[in-house]
């Protein structure tokens, strides 16, 4: 099944999208995929485990090349590169070690071509955007799971991205660790004006942070269903307690519940 | 008191105590004077030597050797680790022949750098810089291997080229296991070079022992091995120092 373009112009546009991965043998993890994201669009992706979530992530944005297929970005091919404009936030923790937050966050502009006094602002200012001023000059063994992951996006904001993806940024983080940083999430959503990505294994959480959800199927992982949530722009995790919340949830488990029991490889 | 710095002082007292057991063992006479001088001694003559003067040259001479060795060891080991990671089917004939390197004994090639390089400082660095430079080649490849993942990707999205990758991302992470190969390189490079001084040399400090032990100048062979190990264990534990700072930040701060 293929999203749904809307009226706004497409941001993202994947067109027959296919990834296998060389073998022996050939493993066939992605696709056919056509799916147009739009411009300033939040857009999460669920499905089950192992269906190339990830896989999905890394063609968006130009880390691995699709199989056959294109993938453009603001109308422009990607060939294996990942293209200026675009953020990445990944799911392991890629904070590093041995750098300061302060210069984990300046790391994303290290090769900007910017003056000294624009790169601290931006820094400064991703540093307060996510809450992490009390903390710039810790190390980030001295911060949580959560924090550290803060410090991850604040390094991503800095350069400004047109397009944010997330690969299950917070799946590591406790269930009220997640509600929070889901509100940041919406917040930085809101206040960046950027096209969000999400690839997230938790439903609630796209019910509540998306305008629209794909649902992918099992390997290989292709697009069984579309979600429109139309939530307003203005939102938060209150969001919740909306007698439609239950509904939305409800409507992507049973797309996904099939799919979950073929990869339990139990027939639905 | 931390459990850490138990430990340190329990060490201490441990090494004292072995001292002190050696010094009374001599005095009494249960270990022959003519085969171990008492510590005290030991040192006394090692102060003397070093505050007359007599060892600067050999001091200088083994030393710079030492240190070029060791500099030599760590550039051509870190060059080749990560030339073997670089290319695996490379790498899969290197591996077993570099796990077996230590079980070589590389003084046997002495008359052979001899014949190569001559007398003087090359057969004695080169000596160093075999003894040491695989030990830094595997600590590289270990570190190597050990990079996350996950920071290799983000130099792609970062698009840093490899030169940046290797500097930025790969080596700063790598850098506590690399500081294994540090520590085993500098021991390595003190022990090719000293015990070449021993057998081919006609200056330096190892020299100097192996020509008082030759003479039958206890006083002068002891003192000079007492200096050589304070000066290894001091080198060392600056080492040591600095790697438990990294790995402080990196661990609870």
């Amino acid at each position: 099944m293929s999203g749904t373009p809307g009226n706004e112009p497409s941001h993202v546009t994947l067109s027959g999208v296919d990834r296998n991965y060389e073998g022996p043998p050939v493993v066939h993890a992605l696709g056919p995929i056509d799916l147009q994201i739009r411009t300033g669009e939040f857009f999460s992706v669920v499905g089950p485990s192992g269906c190339g979530k990830s896989t999905l992530l890394d063609v968006l944005c130009g880390l691995v090349r699709p199989t056959s297929g294109s993938v453009r970005f603001e109308g422009k091919e990607l060939h294996g590169e990942v293209p200026d404009g675009v953020g990445v936030v990944f799911q392991e923790d890629s904070s590093m070690r041995w750098l300061s937050v302060r210069q984990n966050v300046a790391f994303g502009l290290r090769t900007s071509s910017l003056s000294q006094q624009e790169i601290a602002e931006r820094v400064e200012h991703a540093i307060r955007f996510m809450g992490l001023m009390q903390f710039a000059d810790h190390y980030p063994a001295q911060l949580s799971g959560g924090m550290r992951q803060r410090v991850c996006i604040a390094r991503t904001l800095v350069l400004r991205p047109r397009l944010i993806l997330l690969d299950e940024p917070f799946g590591a983080l406790d269930q009220q660790t997640r509600l929070l940083m889901g509100d940041e999430l919406l917040r930085l959503w809101r206040e960046t004006g950027a096209t969000v990505v999400l690839i997230t294994h938790a439903l609630d959480e796209a019910a509540m942070l998306s305008d629209r959800v794909g649902v992918m199927s099992a390997r290989p992982g292709r697009f069984i269903d579309m979600v429109e949530t139309r939530w307003p722009r203005e939102r938060d995790s209150r969001i919740v307690s909306e007698p439609n919340f239950g509904a939305l949830t409800a409507r992507l488990w049973s797309s996904l519940r099939e799919e979950s029991l073929k990869t339990m490889g139990r027939v639905a | 008191m931390t459990r850490r710095r138990a430990a340190l002082l329990v060490r201490i007292a441990l090494l004292a105590g072995l001292v002190l057991l050696l010094e009374i063992c001599c005095r009494t006479g249960i270990v022959d004077p003519l085969t171990v001088i008492p510590p005290s001694e030991m040192f006394a003559s090692m102060i003397e030597r070093v505050s007359s003067g007599e060892l600067d040259e050999g001091i200088i001479q083994t030393f710079s050797t030492i240190a070029l060795a060791f500099v030599l060891a760590v550039v051509s080991g870190t060059l080749g680790g990560v030339l073997l990671h670089r290319q695996s089917r490379l790498r899969d004939i290197v591996d077993p022949l570099l796990a077996s390197y230590y079980s070589v004994p590389t003084f046997i090639f002495y008359p052979l750098l001899v014949a190569l390089l001559g007398l003087g400082k090359a057969p004695l660095v080169s000596l160093g810089v075999l003894s040491a430079a695989p030990a830094v080649m595997i600590s590289t490849l270990s570190g190597l291997d050990g990079v996350s993942p996950v920071l290799l990707k983000l130099a792609r999205v970062h698009r840093l080229s490899p030169a940046r990758t290797l500097w930025w991302i790969v080596l700063p992470d790598a850098l506590p296991r690399l500081f294994s190969g540090l520590k085993l390189a500098l021991s390595y490079a003190l022990i090719g070079v000293i015990a070449g001084e021993f057998i081919l040399s006609g200056t330096g400090l190892g020299y100097s022992i192996s020509y008082a032990y030759q003479s039958f100048d206890n006083r002068a062979m002891y003192g000079l091995m007492l200096f050589v190990l304070l000066v290894a264990v001091i080198a060392n534990g600056v080492l040591y120092v600095w790697e438990g700072r990294l790995a402080r930040r990196r661990s609870t701060g």
